[in-house]
């Protein structure tokens, strides 16, 4: 057999390297919000000495097993400015990255389904316009306008009285994303290192000064955690505790369909989510697992109740088949909003609790956690996402307010 | 779907029941008293223990009663199921004893003692 048909192997988009003595900084996750860190940290601060650390495989975490809805319509002030700051990101990115990772502007409808949802939807589609956020309120006939399969009949268990509308709003290619950033990262001189668990923190007194991995002790100046759903087993071995509680949330995709699904449809009352891929197939999520759990897979009677909705929404779906389900582990806080600033440890910092909707704040949390992680204070956009706020009372709470919170 | 033992009514289906989180947080004793970092403590911060966890749980669509239950939050199996007021089984779970007479929930450096939780 001769070899001369065979293509030139793909260029890899990143290098492999071992890791080094020690870093100036070492990030702690290599899903997106790590990916993103690293890359503020290397264009925005100069920091190129850093080392992402991940204990399996580039973005094998909740990075590409998200349901990639990007929308910043959230409710509160707080929340508003850094899910919007993100969407602005998300809308540069593409050229910045010098990939494009099809973010499609296709837009978001959230359903109301209950006067008490059509009031909390207005509300928040004022408070959205208050703040510039592009928000309309769409009635039935306009919701059946936008997205002709949906089911708007009076005779289903909870009609469709109503949607919020974000237009920007969207969906992306989430392992693009992750490629995109690490591609940049490396240009910049990041080293991304896989197959590297973090088991320990080497610490002088108050202060962290490297890290034990199950490639061996890295000395670093500083480390950022972005471990998502691990979030409190790292916290713990280093010896601080976080307000955060780990679930199991699934989603699922169908066999691939011709395009029938022009935007993305959220409801919160029956807790569906769904938009069409590029390539074709249905993508939905479903809920949370009510207990607290870190095995990666979701229990089948939450699918099936997310199915029996998604099914009353959309007659047409009834046909689809599911071609294959799968679950991350979520790291959720009481009040819905992430945490991103610095902790009790000295040189350590924290970006977690993103929870069910992290995939849109990627860019915002990249960029926020990285001007903390260099500067030692917040962004303006996390100061109130601080861990302090537990203390203080200054909670801010998107539970419900926030639509559905993916 | 899990099946769980009630203890009232036997064998049901997961579907059954409401998760109550984490077991043995006792109420403060001395209200009060708390600084604003115990009662954060209380309110927001509860164990995440990847492991052996004890936690409660409510048969909701049965007898409406609650009780205790020491589940492996990776595996989801159960360890064991026991009443509202008992201590988890030896060696299935560190001791809660220290927070059930509680004071408020432990503070961080002291509950990083109790380490024998699966972490
Ligand atoms: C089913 C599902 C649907 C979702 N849908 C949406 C959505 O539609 N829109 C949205 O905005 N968000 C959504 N999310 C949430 C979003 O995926 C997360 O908030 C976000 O991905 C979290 O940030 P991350 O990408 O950095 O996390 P991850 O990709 O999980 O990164 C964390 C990394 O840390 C690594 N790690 C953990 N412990 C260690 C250790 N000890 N040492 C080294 N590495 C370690 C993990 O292996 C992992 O790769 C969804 C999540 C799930 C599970
Ligand atoms: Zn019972």
């Amino acid at each position: 057999m001769s070899t001369e048909h065979l293509p030139e192997h793909p260029e890899f988009l990143w290098r492999n390297p071992d890791p080094k003595k020690s870093y100036d900084a070492v990030i702690v996750g290599g899903g997106g919000h790590g990916l993103a860190t690293a890359y503020f940290l290397a264009k925005n601060h100069g920091m190129t000495n850093i080392a992402i650390l991940e204990k399996g495989w580039l973005a094998g975490g909740n990075m590409a097993r998200n349901t990639t809805i990007i929308r910043s319509n959230y409710l509160w002030d707080e929340s508003a400015a850094i899910y919007e700051h993100s969407l602005k990101l998300w809308e540069i990115l593409p050229e910045e990255l010098e990939y494009d990772f099809l973010f499609s502007q296709r837009g978001v409808m959230n359903l109301a389904h209950t006067l008490g949802d059509v009031r909390e939807s207005m509300r928040r589609v004022g408070a959205n316009q208050l703040n510039g956020i592009d928000a309309e309120w769409l009635d039935p006939k306009q919701v059946k306008e936008l997205c002709p399969i949906l089911n708007i009949s009076d005779n289903i268990r909870y009609p469709v009285m109503g949607a919020t509308y974000q237009p920007r709003a969207g969906i992306a290619k989430h392992d693009h994303v992750a490629w995109a950033f690490a591609r940049k990262c490396d240009e910049l001189g990041v080293d991304i290192i896989q197959n590297c668990e973090v088991t320990g923190f080497i610490k002088d007194g108050d202060k962290v000064t490297g890290v034990q991995t199950s490639r061996g002790t890295i000395n670093t100046e500083k480390v950022g955690l972005c471990a998502a759903g691990h979030s409190s087993v790292l916290a713990e071995m280093a010896g601080f505790r976080l307000p955060i509680q780990s679930h199991p949330l699934q989603a699922l995709v169908s066999e691939l369909h011709e395009p029938v699904h022009p935007t993305v449809v959220m409801s919160n009352h029956v807790h569906v989510y769904v938009s069409q891929a590029h390539k074709g197939e249905l993508v939905m999520g479903a809920g949370v697992d009510s207990y607290n759990g870190y095995g990666q897979r979701g229990s089948f009677h939450v699918i099936e109740e997310q199915m029996a909705a998604a099914v009353e929404l959309f007659p047409i779906f009834a046909r689809a088949h599911v071609l294959r389900t799968w679950g991350g582990i979520v790291d959720t806080t009481m009040d819905a909003s992430p945490i991103v600033g610095t902790t009790p440890v000295e040189n350590m910092f924290v970006n977690c609790g993103w929870g069910t909707g992290g995939f849109k704040g990627t860019p915002a949390a990249g960029l926020t956690f990285a001007h903390t992680i260099a500067t030692g204070t917040p962004h303006e956009l996390n100061k109130p996402f601080s861990l302090e706020r537990f203390e203080t009372g200054a909670l801010i709470d998107e539970h419900g307010a926030a639509a559905v919170a993916h | 779907m899990l099946l769980f033992s009630c203890p009232n009514c036997g064998p049901r289906n997961e579907t059954e029941f409401h998760y109550g989180g984490q077991a043995h947080v006792a109420y403060p004793e001395q209200p009060g008293e708390l600084s604003d970092r115990e009662w954060a403590e209380y309110l927001f911060y509860r164990k995440n223990t990847k492991g052996l966890f004890a936690e409660r749980w409510v048969h909701s669509a049965g007898c409406r009663k609650w009780f205790n239950m020491v589940r492996d939050t990776v595996s989801y199996e159960i360890q064991a199921i026991y009443g509202m007021g008992e201590q988890p089984p030896e060696g299935l779970t560190a001791p809660p004893a220290a927070q059930a007479k509680s004071q408020p929930l432990a503070p961080a450096e002291a509950s990083n003692t109790n380490a024998s939780e699966g972490v």
